[in-house]
């Protein structure tokens, strides 16, 4: 049966959505539509001497040996974090959901971490971590292993996944909890009359129920991974050492502002962007269908 | 309903108000990149210039790190929103020059200003930086600094070194680094901002070429010659070095500060600002000295070459305006000015009457040691095509490019030879794009 909502008033609709719409213009349409006016000129960074190179941003972009790196970085990247922080989120939900004594308290202290700035979380971490002061090196010296992200890039990669999916482990935990809530507790009895253990009623009921929820975190952890994670980049690492944790995003700012080539930013921007629309379009056309609502 | 009292009021408050904005002082803006104790410092040269004259009112904002203050100019030019001076790092000068609608050249300026300018007050390593190929002088040099050896003095009596006597060429930096670690020490030496200290002016302290142009002064067509073997000797001494930690690399720019003032490092190369941070973070005594060299290379050392940045005048301002920044940029090159800006931080002064003053005051018999950096820069004059400083663009990104290939070397993931190849051809392709935009 399908619900409609129906409005009595011809312009009232278009009124009420007038504003988002307005929004998603100013700070999504025009910004866009300037990069890939951009993307095809190359100018020296005053605006003084402009000219229209065609797609010649792009083909240098895909003829550099950085720009292919950055890619692979951003693939492992964003893959690393939504994985983890999802698994995580899930597990921790799953252990939550079971708790009957001080279950508030758990739920609250494990919402904290996401109202901390990401930069700020960047600064946590890179504190823990510091080569000469941080408590973790401190810890990790003692069991013989030697802690410098700022030479080793694997360290550094680790050091900002661990960084970037601490933050989003708290949304995904939330909605995780929520999605279970929805779950009628009549079928997880039946199933535990039938002789199923609690591992079996998690894979066989519990998951598959929580599907929606999952598909819409998938969605939202990736675009946090390909974007939200700047903060905690330009903190930590800088894309450093050597390009290990020069994500996409992070290389766009540094060409763009740093560099002053806007011609190869605006590029670089335009294919982030359809980078992430693809990956949505992909999600939703595909994953959606094994989605059971 | 009629109040003539009120109508009278009100008349009165808006005449005195159209007449006291036209007696009111013009309005200067300066945009910078000094937080903290420098800043302070800025701020009281901005009030000082407001007290002594009523005609102009210079307002200084910090703006952020020196590539956050050229972004913010860029992007307020861009926008017509731009200050009457912005200060720009020494690896923007190209940028700058090659914007040639967007800069005044002060000079010129302070010509149809009717202010009295002379090229040749200003010392000769520090003009030199930020003149154009045809002589005339583009921006006005602020805060310039050059690399020093700095040494832990009580490190060096443990490890049974004379404090008074610092390592001069780099075979006796690696022996006295040696001794340091021998002595307990778990770092013989870092450097801080690698690119400039150990490639930029290690090229024009051994009077080698950076790149070809004479390091780009003379064309926009220029290549990149740091892996030349003595580049890449040094380069790989120092990445062997690490193996004993005689050599420990500390980050970049200068985060590596914190290893010389905690006294983990005993010898540290840094610019000769950070004097001011050391002198108050450091717990033990440091002496300064020249920047080491190799003694088998003929012609070394020559001279230093400058770091910092200078003050640039945007275009697009009235003439009233343009008449401020010329008597600001008079006030900012008065010896006294100089000489309070010099002792109060590392920066040398820029004039050779603020140095005459110093010496006069006997500021360096009082403060030995303050004095190395300017005879680092002066030291063999005139400079030579490969000692007059670097002129390169898209220069940000260089560096960018040199700190990867550097950390990859430090890392022992290549030899010094690969990544300073891989280095200078990197660097090319941006010094080809910088060139493209210039036509």
């Amino acid at each position: 049966m399908e619900k409609r909502v129906v409005f009595r008033h011809p312009v009232l609709p278009f009124l009420l959505v007038a504003p988002q719409i307005a929004i998603t213009l100013i700070f999504f349409m025009w910004p866009a539509s300037q990069a890939l006016y951009q993307s095809v000129l190359r100018e020296d960074a005053f605006g003084l001497n402009t000219e229209f190179v065609w797609l010649e941003n792009f083909g240098d972009l895909f003829r550099d040996p950085q720009y292919l790196n950055s890619l692979h970085v951003t693939a492992v990247f964003s893959i690393s974090v939504a994985v983890s922080a999802l698994a995580v989120a899930l597990y921790l939900a799953v252990q939550a959901d079971r708790v009957i004594h001080g279950a508030t308290a758990y739920k609250t202290l494990l919402i904290w971490p996401y109202a901390v700035a990401p930069a700020v979380a960047g600064v946590l971490w890179l504190f823990l971590f510091n080569p000469n002061l941080g408590i973790i090196v401190y810890a990790l010296n003692t069991l013989g292993y030697r802690w410098n992200h700022a030479l080793d890039g694997e360290q550094a990669m680790a050091l900002v996944i661990i960084s970037a999916a601490w933050k989003q482990i708290s949304y995904n935990f939330l909605f995780f909890l929520a999605g279970m809530q929805a779950i009628p507790k009549s079928l997880i009895e039946a199933a535990a009359i039938d002789g199923a253990g609690p591992a079996r009623r998690f894979w066989t009921i519990v998951f598959p129920l929580l599907t929606p929820t999952t598909f819409f975190l998938i969605v939202i952890n990736v675009v946090y991974a390909f974007f939200d994670t700047f903060g905690i980049i330009h903190q930590v690492t800088e894309g450093g050492p050597a390009g290990a944790t020069n994500i996409l995003v992070y290389k766009v700012y540094h060409d763009g502002f740093l560099g002053l080539d806007l011609g190869g930013s605006a590029a670089q921007s335009v294919v982030l962007m359809t980078i992430v629309i693809a990956l949505t379009v992909v999600q939703f056309r595909y994953i959606e269908r094994k989605v059971h609502y | 309903m009629h109040r003539p009292a009120l109508t009278f009021a009100v008349a009165g408050a808006i005449i005195g108000g159209v007449v006291s904005a036209a007696n009111a002082a013009t309005e200067i803006h300066w945009w910078h990149a000094h937080g903290g104790a420098l800043g302070e410092r800025v701020n009281e040269i901005a009030e000082n210039f407001n007290a002594s004259q009523s005609d102009y009112t210079l307002v200084a904002t910090y703006k952020g790190s020196y590539a956050e203050t050229m972004t913010a100019g860029i992007a307020a030019f861009r926008a017509g929103k731009q200050p009457q001076i912005l200060q720009v790092f020494d690896v923007g000068t190209a940028t700058m020059m090659g914007a040639k609608g967007a800069i005044v050249p002060v000079q010129d300026l302070m010509a149809k200003a009717g202010v009295p300018f002379d090229p040749n007050a200003y010392l000769p390593a520090v003009a030199g930086y930020y003149t154009a190929p045809d002589g005339k002088m583009l921006s006005m040099p602020f805060n310039s600094s050059t690399p020093v050896l700095y040494s832990n003095v009580e490190a060096f009596e443990k490890a049974g070194l004379d404090p008074n006597d610092p390592p001069k060429t780099w075979p006796e930096v690696g022996e006295a680094a040696k001794k340091i670690v021998a002595a307990g020490y778990p770092c013989g030496f870092s450097t801080a901002w690698q690119s400039w200290i150990q490639l930029e002016n290690f090229s024009a302290w051994h009077n080698v070429p950076f790149g070809t142009e004479e390091n780009g002064f003379a064309g926009t067509n220029t290549v990149f010659e740091f892996n030349s073997p003595l580049h890449v000797k040094h380069i790989q001494q120092l990445a062997d070095w690490q193996k004993d930690k005689i050599f420990v690399y500390g980050g970049r720019r200068n985060l590596g500060n914190a290893k010389f003032i905690s006294g983990e490092c005993g010898m540290y190369t840094e610019s000769s600002a950070g004097y001011a941070s050391f002198k108050a973070g450091a717990k033990f005594d440091f002496v300064t000295s020249d920047l080491p060299y190799w003694p088998d290379v003929p012609g070394a050392p020559q001279n230093t070459i400058i770091g910092g940045s200078s003050l640039w005048v945007m275009a697009g301002h009235s003439d009233e305006q343009y008449k401020g920044v010329a008597e600001f940029f008079r006030f900012l090159s008065l010896p006294m000015v100089q000489s309070y800006w010099h002792a109060n931080t590392g920066y040398v002064p820029i004039t050779k009457a603020a140095y005459d003053l110093m010496v006069k005051l006997k500021f360096y018999e009082d403060n030995p040691g303050r004095d190395i950096p300017i005879l680092e820069l002066s030291m063999n004059p005139p400079p030579t095509a490969n000692s007059k400083g670097l002129r390169f663009g898209n220069f940000v990104q260089v560096r960018g490019i040199i700190y990867e290939e550097l950390e990859a070397i430090w890392a022992g993931d290549k030899t010094a030879q690969q990544g300073l190849d891989a280095a200078v051809e990197r660097g090319n392709a941006e010094l080809r794009k910088f060139e493209k935009t210039q036509q």
